[in-house]
């Protein structure tokens, strides 16, 4: 049995499906919303690097290092304003976070 | 060949089944460690398709930095999870179903695509790379630093803005706490630093 392209493509696919899950089910909870983001960046990853090796070209790998380098910067971003809020309003239910409405 | 098939099944189920429990674990801290396993094995699959490089990068900035960040951040906080679960029974059949959909038009269109155009010619893993004497690493860095090496330096701003943005949002100055204020020190002269005081004898300073 030889593992070929579509076998990783499907991999990356269900994982980013699990992902969109992850958001529908847990709307109020920010911090699984957040995870769920990053496992649909690391499926994204998984689909540039088995692009790019069973393409032979490198190009797809480093765009999966600066897809790394968003999510890093994405992660600490989104958690450092979870924080201030949770200063402000001494929980995280972002459902009936409405303030900025205007 | 058959060992290399192990295996990818193995790390492919043990990414998904990670992924999966990353989303419906009831407690966030076990949530961030399901996440780890997850990153993990999708290291373990990089490895698997040779692009050792990016699967180091994986462990130490996902596991090491963005895994322990979720950790400290969920430790911090004193929030009541279980409230936050509620609708997750509610929200279930549907997101189950859209879920359900989507991941059978993405697994369709990969299975088609993989079969076709330049993709139907890929050479796999082992016959791919320009040069076999080359490490992944090496052959990384040498298209990174010329070919890219504006995108490069633009990841580096892209992650100082989100170092000085995390740091902009989260510091406060709580009042009330004395803090050394260099400028004032410098520009103390002996004029205000000090005073002359004409002691009489038998008296204090009365203060």
């Amino acid at each position: 049995m030889i593992i070929g392209l579509e076998h990783y493509l499907a991999v990356a696919a269900i994982l980013f499906t699990i992902g969109v899950f992850g958001i529908f089910v847990n709307r109020k909870n920010i911090i699984v919303i957040l995870m769920s983001v990053e496992l649909m960046l690391l499926a994204v990853n998984i689909n540039l690097v088995a692009f790019s090796v069973y393409l032979g070209n490198l190009t797809g790998q480093i765009f999966a290092m600066f897809v790394l380098t968003v999510a890093a910067a994405e992660a600490a971003v989104g958690l450092a304003i979870l924080v201030t809020f949770f200063r402000n309003r001494g929980d995280i239910a972002v459902d009936d976070a409405s303030m900025m409405k205007g | 060949m058959a060992l290399q098939a192990i295996a990818f099944y193995l790390m492919a189920l043990v990414t998904l089944a990670a992924g999966f429990c990353v989303v419906s674990a009831r407690n966030p801290v076990h949530s961030v460690l399901w996440l780890i396993l997850a990153f993990f094995s999708a290291a373990g699959l990089f490895v698997l398709m040779g692009a050792e490089f990016l699967a180091m990068l994986l462990v130490v900035v996902y596991v090491g930095a963005v895994a322990v960040l979720f950790l400290f951040v969920v430790m911090m906080l004193d929030v009541d999870f279980t409230a936050l679960r509620q609708g997750f029974a509610r929200y279930m059949p549907l997101g189950l179903v859209i879920a359900g959909f989507l991941a059978a038009e993405m697994v369709l269109v990969s299975a088609t695509v993989a079969g076709r155009g330049a993709a139907a010619d890929a050479k796999g893993p082992a016959a791919s790379g320009a040069d076999a004497a080359l490490s992944n690493a090496e052959a990384i860095g040498r298209v990174l630093y010329t070919d890219y090496v504006y995108f490069f330096q633009a990841a580096g701003l892209v992650l100082l803005v989100a170092m000085i943005g995390a740091i902009v949002l989260t510091l406060r100055h709580k009042p009330g706490v004395k803090r050394q204020i260099i400028m004032n020190q410098v520009l103390r002269t002996p004029k205000t630093g000090m005073r002359v005081t004409d002691l009489k004898p038998g008296e204090g300073i009365g203060e």
